[in-house]
């Protein structure tokens, strides 16, 4: 990440923030506008992130994955409906079922991942047909168990959607508690206190997101198996060569890529919301796709851009919220159909290379032939 | 004698390698028995299931009008993937293209008479409407091969982007100021009976759309294989480097590959407008997309492949319904047998090992990487 790609991100989050804090000012302080937006930012852009990183691992191993989307969508199914078995008929506490339905998700993705490892590494299929081919088979597997298990006549189910077991707690950091006597007795200054705390309190996926982006610069950056996996997707006949086992390394990486984007779709049916419908993940899997490049398949570039994705996100939920406020001169921020063109545009002005060139790993997308 | 001689080598150009024919059959025979044993375990009858798949798709003139009413988008969409992967180009942005196509059809269609103040007869109307859309899905792809072209921007993701920017847009126009007045659901009006593509039959849905079809696939196969154009956009396909060696215009040609892939895919949806649905409804592009891929692939991106992969895919649509009365079985089973149809096509080593069928010439390289 260069200084021109850092600033450009900075310049739009900026916009974004800016947008809302003028459009809400009217009925709540800056402070709190910003802590809201932040906290909501740094929640939607979790699947990003984690889809990001999927990405990150796949790519720099050298098999493109264009299947997150699929992965995302299959995991935050398999890992809903994993929560909901163990939940009614196995009758386990809630509290357990969901940390089943989290590890569902993952062993989804780790599956589906093993599909795309098997495609594109044993049978070097054209890896973007690979990716092609998970993205539908995911729509087709999610969408017909949905209606099959759920909806049937002679489901196990009886024909109704049973209740979930809930979703992830938020975790509490106590900053107001730590930094309350600084304020002595103002209750303004508790109140900013607290706002600011909402920033920090999350829930567990979007916590280890944001510690995966970092332990994951670490792995691809400073350990000998980050070396192995860069030299696989850089030049894996040299690292062929040398006594590394390409194939193994593509698989290896593959495969954590898929437990990323199984917690991604945790992430849909666990921690936001505890349903599920057909094409939830609505692209998502896409965007963190773009994400990856946008970073220059680095873990906090990819990071970073995600965040740019999630702020245009909190931007419309905030519009919502701010609905009667909203001066007549800006009422277009209400159109969520136009605001919502905010990630794709800044996608396809990102490829086109306008804030500078990306250099995807140079075996990325090559079968590797011995 | 003409024409005559040229389907014998259209014919010949199929023949010619007995695989290209092989693998598909056995993928989808694959896919059927692996379908059968999924339909097994969710506690069907799979003999039944795909009874009624037959059935529900090819047993009455009616079903089989229906199979053709299915085909007629799948075919003009695949070939949309499919001219695209003849250029080196994938096109994931059928989806989008067809959105566009239908809701510039369908405003031709129902609101040019009022600007202009009299009825259009239906010999101007009608291919106005369908040129309109054809042109503005074209348009939509261009811009994709144009940021490839000339930024370098990959086709893959871009087409992708501009799906979400396609349904984002027509969502808001049809719930906007195109929205049907008389109406709760997010649909346009219904088009002018000028701007109707008649249909074949008295009391069948089949319309001279799927005739259409099949005139535009065999265009499609001459333009490839007859034309300069089509040696161009094949050549670009194969080895872009070479191709600009021997002075082909490469980045010309990538713009024209894409624009003629979104005018197919517009044109998808603008026959749906005008030939079926008579107006845009909201979501209706949803899935054309991905199915127009697996379609590609499976007819090898062959016109006469991508019919034959229409028809099937049509009719396996079509007969869900039967199937569903005669089985309980949701009509989604179809996307699942669909997927490991295109899984196995896709991955044909799998079918070639299953099979021990032994692979002769060099692999067809569909898409490069993002430097590509």
């Amino acid at each position: 990440m260069d200084w021109k790609r850092f600033s450009f991100i900075g310049i739009i989050i900026v916009v974004l923030f800016a947008t809302v804090v003028v459009v809400g000012q009217a009925r709540q302080a800056p402070l709190l506008i910003i802590t809201s937006m932040l906290a909501t930012t740094i929640s939607v852009s979790t699947p990003l992130v984690l889809g990001a990183l999927s990405g990150v691992y796949c790519e720099r191993s050298g098999v493109i994955n264009i299947g997150i989307e699929g992965m995302m969508l299959a995991s935050a199914f398999f890992g809903w409906l994993g929560g909901i078995y163990m939940f009614h008929i196995f009758e386990l506490s809630a509290g357990l079922s969901i940390a089943l339905g989290v590890l569902f998700a993952v062993l989804t993705g780790v599956v589906m991942s093993l599909l795309l490892a098997w495609l594109s590494v044993t049978f070097k299929v054209d890896q973007i047909i690979g990716g092609t081919v998970i993205n539908i088979l995911a729509v087709g597997l999610t969408g017909f168990l949905n209606r099959q298990l759920f909806f049937g006549k002679g489901s196990v189910f009886g024909g109704t959607v049973p209740g979930s077991p809930g979703v992830l707690p938020t975790i509490h950091i106590p900053i107001t508690e730590i930094f309350s006597p600084i304020c002595s007795d103002s209750a303004s200054c508790l109140v900013n206190l607290q706002a600011i705390n909402r920033v920090f309190d999350q829930k567990p996926i979007a916590i280890a997101a944001i510690l995966l982006v970092f332990i994951s610069h670490y792995i691809l950056f400073n350990t000998r198996w980050g070396l192995r996996t860069r030299a696989v997707g850089e030049h894996p006949k040299a690292a062929d060569t040398v006594g590394i086992n390409v194939t193994r390394m593509r698989y290896a990486n593959v495969i954590i890529g898929g437990i990323f984007a199984g917690l991604a779709g945790a992430y849909f049916t666990i921690e936001s919301v505890p349903s599920f419908e057909p094409l939830l993940t609505n692209g998502r899997g896409f965007i963190s796709l773009a994400a990856v490049i946008f970073g220059n398949w680095t873990p906090i570039g990819a990071w970073v851009a995600s965040l740019v994705f999630g702020a245009s996100q909190a931007l419309l939920i905030n519009m919502q919220i701010f609905r009667d406020v909203i001066p007549p001169q800006l009422s277009f921020l209400q159109e969520s159909y136009i605001v919502g063109l905010t990630p794709y545009i800044l996608t396809m002005l990102i490829l086109s290379g306008i804030i500078g060139k990306t250099t995807p790993p140079a075996a990325d997308g090559v079968p590797y032939e011995k | 004698m003409q024409t005559k001689k040229q389907a014998n080598s259209l014919l010949q150009t199929v023949t010619a390698n007995s695989d290209s024919f092989l693998i598909p059959i056995l993928a989808i025979l694959t896919a059927v028995i692996i379908g059968g044993i999924i339909i097994a375990l969710v506690g069907g009858n799979p003999i039944l299931a795909y009874q009624g798949l037959i059935e529900g798709s090819l047993s009455s003139a009616r079903t089989l009008s229906e199979t053709a009413v299915w085909a007629t988008p799948y075919i003009f969409a695949g070939l949309a993937v499919a001219l695209a992967f003849k250029g080196g180009l994938f096109n994931i942005g059928a989806e989008g293209q067809l959105a566009v196509g239908a809701v510039f059809s369908s405003l031709i269609g129902y609101a040019l008479p009022g600007w202009l103040g009299f009825d259009l007869p239906g010999i101007i109307h009608l291919p106005l409407a369908i040129l309109v859309g054809a042109l503005m899905g074209g348009l939509w792809a261009a811009i994709v091969g144009w940021l490839k072209a000339y930024t370098g921007g990959h086709e893959v993701i871009n087409t992708i982007m501009m799906n979400y920017i396609a349904l984002n847009t027509t969502s808001f126009l049809v719930n906007g100021v195109m929205k049907d007045p008389g109406q709760v659901i997010a649909r346009t009006p219904l088009i002018a009976e000028s701007a109707r593509i008649p249909t074949i039959f008295e009391g069948l849905r089949i319309h001279w759309g799927f005739v259409l079809a099949l005139l535009v696939a065999y265009f499609i196969w001459w333009l490839l294989n007859k034309t300069t154009l089509g040696f161009e956009i094949r050549t670009v396909g194969l080895n872009p480097d070479a191709a600009q060696y021997a002075g082909i215009n490469v980045k010309r040609i990538i713009v024209l590959t894409m624009f003629l892939s979104g005018m197919l895919a517009g044109l998808a949806g603008s026959i749906e407008v005008t030939g079926l649905n008579y107006r845009h409804e909201l979501g209706f592009s949803v899935g054309y997309g991905l199915d127009a891929i697996a379609i590609a692939l499976l007819g090898k991106s062959h016109p006469l492949g991508i019919v034959l992969a229409s028809i099937l895919f049509a009719a396996m649509r079509n007969g869900a319904t039967r199937m569903q009365f005669l089985t309980q079985l949701p009509v989604d089973l179809i996307s699942v047998l669909q997927a490991l149809i295109l899984l196995f096509v896709a991955a044909d080593t799998i079918i070639r090992y299953l099979y021990r069928i032994k692979s002769k010439g060099e692999r067809v390289v569909l898409t490069r990487g993002w430097g590509g």
